[in-house]
């Protein structure tokens, strides 16, 4: 019964999150859609069910940009602020494509982590909302935006908790495109060779990158194996199933870090965007009836909502 | 003038006995880099990365983030070129306290341009938050580390290894930002760094004798670089002023002094030696620096041009640079 409970409000946050990416790239003309496609389960399941992070009191509003960090900024803060104070016993969360800052943001709406007026400061000038994640942007902590070091930064993370004893999880999220670069791999050799069984791998695996089809840029097949073979523990689930997806996070750890691969729908509850495949990296409205399409699907959205 | 064998490996293990945040961190150059002795001493503070220097510098982010002091150990040329993305995003950018250790500068190295950092100073100080230092001797060796821990951002430090000379007296530790006065004299101002100082300490000699009034300084922070001292050493020359550093002649500590004369508004010559506009190649660091003008003949030329007269050098006057025989027992590479 309570597993039911969870997962009802896990669908309803996935749901939200992508009616509001939706609304957002309508009243902008573009946005990162695709990803909110993809992902908007596997963030609703991290954020309210599979991450330990301590409570918020109330949803936040985005502090403006405050300058980049520096000796100078005595007011700097990353956006892991939107994740609580953590404390050892807690879950520290790491999104490594800062290309899905925009679904990130919906989630922290969602669960109640962020102001929903927060949202649209998204890509204003002068906000800490920005476009491509920043550090300083809500739910962020380092820089991922040049794709590969999130992982290998959250791995140093991850090496420091263990040294202190610290019985919480670094959890990173991932996208399929990103093992394309040598970066990853060296990060999860590193990993594995050092045992960090504390860090928790999210790979959303939509099949897609901004050139189109993985498979036609650069194949990364058989990721399951590969990823394996470098002494990684695998779990392969859907991506739109919660329980799925919450399952592998309830494993004991047996030295060996884990990647969930969570495959995944890149037009997931937005049928007009099967349009656009294989180019859905970056949705841009370009006509008035595609704009009539998308605003057609909104308001289906809007209607099914659970009150 | 005194040798000094393997100054690093054996300072590295003192400094850091009472210093547990303090980790290594190493990518299959670590006796290369002399390190190994530190992992001898303290097998669970080294951590080994392997032939992977991205991860490496994005790793030592994330420790840094939770309050360890990452010691990165590597030849320059991998800091500086193949990891310099994540060297600007996961560690300038955040300011994160990594402290890495760019091993081979300049033509340092008998193996080739691969090896041979020519540009990592103007890399380096080109990134916002980036401390850069280049200690010149093994006196300076021994004191960069504390220079570098009281840096609270990152530091990039052009580490010396195997011989190196002691030109200062132990109980001089190098200082952030404090040029050393190595002499005094009006007609023209000397500027060195690193292993070049040694040269242009023998050129000073030679010129002195010669009965020209010589200002020495060397330097040994490239940024941030605005001690009093610099401007007084670039206005005061009667004739002006010669720059030699064992790097390209951009970007470097040449460019850095140039920057200060033009902001300054100084408007003196400022010859600036270095190498120009070339890679080098595989071959002893004496033959090296006599082709590429970097030795205290090259000083002495530079000055020459500055007094505008010939100074009548004779054979051997001034010395040729000191050579490290290839198999000594302070050479830590496997060639």
């Amino acid at each position: 019964m309570s597993d039911l409970l969870w997962v009802a409000e896990v669908q309803f946050a996935a749901a939200h999150i992508r009616r509001r990416v939706l609304a957002h790239t309508l009243a902008h003309d573009g946005g990162y859609m695709s990803q909110a496609c993809s992902a908007a389960d596997l963030l609703a399941t991290l954020y309210l069910q599979i991450l330990r992070l301590p409570p918020v009191e109330l949803p936040i509003l985005p502090q403006p940009f405050a300058g980049v960090p520096g000796p100078r900024n005595r007011a700097y803060r990353s956006g892991a602020y939107f994740n609580g104070t953590p404390g050892p016993q807690h879950d520290r969360f790491f999104l490594s494509p800062a290309h899905y800052a925009l679904v990130v943001y919906a989630t922290l709406v969602e669960c109640g982590r962020m102001d929903p007026a927060g949202l649209e400061q998204f890509n204003l000038d002068g906000s800490s909302v920005e476009m491509i994640g920043a550090e300083h942007s809500p739910g962020m902590e380092v820089m991922a935006g040049s794709l590969g070091q999130g992982l290998s930064q959250a791995a140093g993370v991850a090496m420091a908790r263990r040294r202190r004893g610290e019985p919480g999880r670094v959890v990173v999220m991932l996208s399929d495109g990103e093992f394309q670069i040598g970066q990853t791999w060296e990060a999860l050799q590193a990993m594995a060779f050092h045992r960090l069984d504390n860090m928790l791998l999210y790979v959303d695996c939509n099949g897609q990158q901004c050139d189109g089809k993985i498979e036609t840029v650069m194949a990364i097949e058989p990721l399951r194996a590969r990823v394996a073979s470098f002494g990684c523990r695998l779990a392969e689930v859907d991506a739109h199933d919660p329980v799925a997806l919450a399952s592998p996070a309830q494993w004991a750890p047996d030295g060996r870090p884990l990647v969930v691969l969570a495959n995944s729908d890149p037009c997931r509850g937005l049928e007009p965007l099967r349009a656009n495949t294989p180019k859905l990296h970056y949705l841009r409205l370009q006509s008035d009836v595609e704009r009539a399409r998308y605003r057609a699907a909104l308001e289906h959205m809007q209607r099914c909502e659970v009150p | 003038m005194d040798l000094c064998s393997k100054v690093h490996a054996r300072n590295l293990v003192r400094w850091a006995a009472d210093k547990p945040r303090v980790l290594v961190l190493s990518a299959d150059l670590t006796s290369s880099c002399e390190a190994d002795a530190f992992r001898d001493a303290y097998p669970d503070r080294f951590v080994s990365l392997g032939i992977a220097e991205q991860n490496m510098v994005s790793f030592a982010a994330g420790l840094a983030r939770e309050g360890f002091v990452p010691l990165v150990h590597t030849f320059a040329v991998f800091i500086c070129r193949r990891a310099y993305d994540q060297v600007a995003m996961s560690v300038a950018y955040a300011n994160a306290p990594v402290k890495l250790f760019g091993f081979l500068p300049g033509i340092t190295t008998p193996g080739g341009a691969s090896h041979q950092a020519i540009d990592d100073v103007a890399l380096m100080r080109q990134l916002p938050n980036m401390t850069v230092l280049e200690p010149g001797d093994a006196t300076e060796l021994e004191s960069v580390l504390d220079v570098m821990a009281a840096v609270p951002g990152p530091v990039y430090v052009r580490m010396l290894r195997g011989e190196v000379p002691r030109l200062f007296a132990p109980d001089q530790p190098m200082r952030l930002d404090q040029p050393r006065v190595l002499a005094e004299g009006d007609d023209i101002t000397v500027f060195s760094t690193g292993i070049c100082t040694e040269e242009a300490q023998k050129a000073v000699a030679f010129l002195q004798s010669r009965a020209i009034g010589v200002t020495h300084l060397h330097v040994s922070t490239l940024k941030p670089c605005n001690h009093p001292s610099l401007r007084a050493a670039l206005e005061c020359p009667r004739l002006g002023s010669l720059c030699i550093e064992n790097h390209l002649r951009t970007g470097g500590l040449g460019t850095v002094l140039a920057e200060l004369s033009a902001d300054l508004g100084i408007g003196k010559p400022l010859l600036r030696l270095g190498l120009n506009d070339t890679f080098a190649h595989g071959a002893s660091r004496g033959y090296l620096m006599r082709e590429h003008g970097l030795d205290a003949a090259a000083v002495v030329r530079a000055a020459e041009s500055l007094v505008g007269r010939n100074l009548g050098v004779a054979a051997g006057e001034i010395g040729t640079a000191r050579t490290v025989s290839l198999h000594s027992a302070a050479r830590v590479e496997a060639l």
